[in-house]
């Protein structure tokens, strides 16, 4: 673990960084701007749900996602090509047996462009240390009980790849929209710390 | 090392290197389980270094038990480990 990710004091030093690189002139100011807007742009668990709505409504879709998601992405307009380099997604899904919660125990990797900044809980030292040890006392604490024989799945996020989770639909949702349905997907089950 | 197989056992190796690596601390020294390759990516560790050509090699999702990591719990956690931090456990250890 790499302490406390709390974001006055990184985001003092990145201020501090960005200002030596200007000074030097490695880049300049709209350069920067530029940049971060890039990556931020579009980046928003909209797009999570959108994936998920798409793969609840398309078998077809589904089973492309959960076997290859770089390749089954562009199919919704998406990509992991957002950053330095291309990312690889991985697609985990819950079933009525088998539920899936995503960490980065090292630090705080999560799939922004899908998902939007990652929210302060993801970044804390509790949440990071506690979920790999203890994921139904956590999931407990999120409001989510698992039924003791639910298979539990932890995916620390330690290297290149990136995690998100595809939710159960829920029942009595069969005549809706994929719109409708994407609207009912909360970020949190995108991370595995809620249902849906 | 050859290309390792879904549900080959290897371990993770012990060590604490100084500079910067990608092995979390809990599963140092830890039986696993293969569970994919995920392709070869540069080696976290050379590439934090500075090296100019770091290593590029196979990295793979890697399954443990909990009660094997932690004396407790029923789940599994996955760790995404580069080919040089593990090793294969021969079929006789245990």
């Amino acid at each position: 673990m790499s302490g406390e990710h709390t974001s006055a004091p990184v985001a003092a030093r990145v201020r501090r960084l960005e200002e030596r690189l200007i000074e030097a002139g490695v880049v300049g100011e709209e350069q920067l701007d530029a940049a971060l807007a890039a990556m931020l742009k579009g980046a928003s668990p909209v797009n999570g749900a959108r994936i998920v709505a798409r793969a609840w409504v398309d078998e077809g879709f589904r089973a492309r996602l959960l076997d290859d998601a770089n390749a089954a992405l562009p199919e919704v307009g998406l990509s992991m090509a957002g950053g330095i380099q291309e990312q690889r997604l991985k697609v985990v899904e819950n079933t009525e047996t088998a539920h899936h919660v995503i960490v980065c125990t090292l630090c705080s990797c999560y799939p922004i462009g899908l998902l939007g900044p990652s929210p302060s809980w993801y970044k804390s030292e509790a949440y990071r240390s506690r979920v790999v040890r203890e994921p139904r006392a956590v999931l407990a604490e999120f409001g989510l009980e698992l039924p003791a024989d639910t298979a539990v799945t932890v995916w620390d996020s330690s290297a290149e790849s990136r995690y998100l989770v595809l939710p159960r639909r829920p029942d009595g949702t069969a005549g809706m929209s994929e719109p409708e349905l994407a609207a009912l997907v909360t970020r949190e089950g995108l991370i595995g710390t809620a249902a849906v | 090392m050859g290309e390792l197989r879904a549900g080959e056992r290897v371990r993770v190796r012990a060590g604490d290197p100084a500079g910067h690596t990608r092995v979390p601390r809990y599963v140092r020294g830890q039986i696993g389980r293969i569970v994919e390759s995920q392709g070869s990516w540069a080696l976290a560790d050379e590439v934090a270094a500075g090296v100019a050509e770091p290593r590029v090699e196979p990295v793979y999702t890697v399954a443990f038990a909990a009660a094997d990591l932690w004396g407790e719990g029923d789940h599994e956690v996955t760790v995404d480990l580069w080919e040089s931090y593990i090793e294969p456990v021969r079929k006789d250890e245990t």
